[in-house]
């Protein structure tokens, strides 16, 4: 039951990406191409648990005035391996995600789970925590690339699925997926539909509207 | 020198941190609800950037690049792999020492900064520009221009989005899009605004 809730609560109910903001920035960045955007989710999840376990590892051993530098390198140590590896064996890919896998580093979420679940923890649960937490970024991910990769360029994983105008087909490219501020909105949007079912997470307003009491003179 | 002017102005408008790269979203959504605030991270993202970015390009050229070394006898070793973990620890000890030399020496500033000079440790902008810099090669003056660039265009993204959003509360929001939601709807729209000066060519 433990590790059910570990793994699957961060997807849906306790959402990073959605709920507890964090790791915003490469949310953003890799989704307008569905592989990249794998890839990542990949790199993510798995330098998420690992720093988790590792951090969890030490968390009775280094004084909590430096443990953030003691989070700071096991994190990035492991970004480095990450990005070594990417490099030896997906070089394409690691080209188009440039800076954004060095930027797990300061993703949010790695460094907030360490924080938050990783230094109370031992180290399975804490693990467990963390490829919960990198699932729930994915799950996110995957939905914003399937939808701007699909419907800005009728492909997926580069397979057409629409046949497009410009080749004879009926499906008209939306270019505007593939720009930024697209990103932002279909993540407002994804926000709105967790929070429509989930009544809970609904933030209050600071300032409530009165309503129009004098219907007839307005 | 013309060259690095039409540098600076396109690292605020075309190349915008925030709202071309995504860079630093989560400060950026999570301090921007009132614009003193928002303003007071501005200019400490804009100080720690100009710092920061020449210095790692200094430690890039002299010690991690391939060949680099050569100056000490040894021109065969590569270091560029460690460099992530040589940005990062570059940027949390100047953010340090910027913070005690601020307490001791200008403490108006370091009020007035007060929480959200240690927060930037962790602002993906900083590493990111970095990192960018890394990757476009920019020689030294270069990255000073870069990152006094990237960081005004941060902070100006940041000001705006916190003016917005103090407007904002007053209005009628359906519930679910309350707060985050609209947030990132508006910086959405903040987007699409700076991208106008996408065609501009410097």
């Amino acid at each position: 039951m433990k590790v059910k809730e570990l793994l699957f609560k961060p997807i849906f109910e306790d959402n990073p990406i959605a709920l507890q903001i964090l790791g915003i920035c490469s949310a953003l960045a890799v989704t307008s191409s569905l592989k990249v955007t794998l890839v990542m989710c990949i790199a993510v999840t798995l330098v998420t648990g690992f720093s988790n376990f590792f951090v969890s590892l030490v968390r009775n051993h280094a004084p909590s005035s430096i443990r953030i530098i003691v989070q700071m390198t096991i994190i990035a140590s492991l970004v480095i391996v990450v990005d070594q590896v990417l490099k030896a064996v997906a070089y394409d890919i690691s080209k188009q995600l440039s800076v954004f896998v060095g930027l797990i580093i300061t993703n949010c979420i790695v460094m907030g789970r360490a924080e938050a679940y990783a230094m109370k923890n031992p180290p399975i649960p804490s693990f467990l925590d963390g490829i919960g937490n990198g699932l729930g970024y994915s799950a996110i991910l995957i939905g914003l690339a399937v939808i701007r990769e699909l419907f800005g360029t009728g492909k997926l994983f580069g397979i057409e699925i629409f046949s497009l105008a410009t080749e004879g087909g009926w499906y008209i490219s939306n270019g505007m997926l593939l720009l930024p501020p697209s990103a932002f909105f279909l993540i407002g949007l994804f926000i709105w539909a967790i929070r429509a079912v989930k009544k809970d997470q609904v933030e209050a307003n600071e300032f409530k509207i009165a309503p129009n009491t004098k219907v007839k003179e307005a | 020198m013309e060259a690095l002017l039409s540098l600076f102005i396109r690292s605020i408008f075309i190349d915008n941190m925030a709202l071309a790269f995504f860079l630093g979203m989560c400060t950026f959504i999570a301090v921007s609800k009132k614009v003193e605030a928002a303003i007071g991270l501005g200019v400490a993202v804009i100080v720690v950037l100009t710092i920061t970015t020449p210095v790692n390009n200094l430690l890039y050229t002299y010690l991690l690049a391939d060949g680099a070394l050569a100056w000490a006898g040894l021109p065969d070793v590569d270091l560029s792999f460690l460099g992530l973990i040589v940005y990062i620890g570059v940027i949390a000890a100047l953010v340090q020492i910027l913070e005690m030399f601020l307490d001791k020496y200008v403490p108006a500033l370091y009020n007035a900064l007060g929480v959200f000079l240690p927060l930037i440790t962790v602002n993906c902008a900083i590493l990111g520009s970095s990192l960018f810099m890394v990757e476009r090669d920019y020689n030294l003056s270069e990255s000073i221009v870069f990152g006094a660039g990237a960081g005004t265009g941060w902070a100006l993204a940041i000001a705006a989005l916190a003016g917005i959003r103090e407007k904002m509360k007053y209005s009628d929001v359906p519930d679910g899009l309350q707060g985050l939601g609209i947030t990132f709807i508006t910086v959405g729209l903040m987007s699409l605004g700076f991208m106008s000066f996408g065609g501009i060519d410097l």
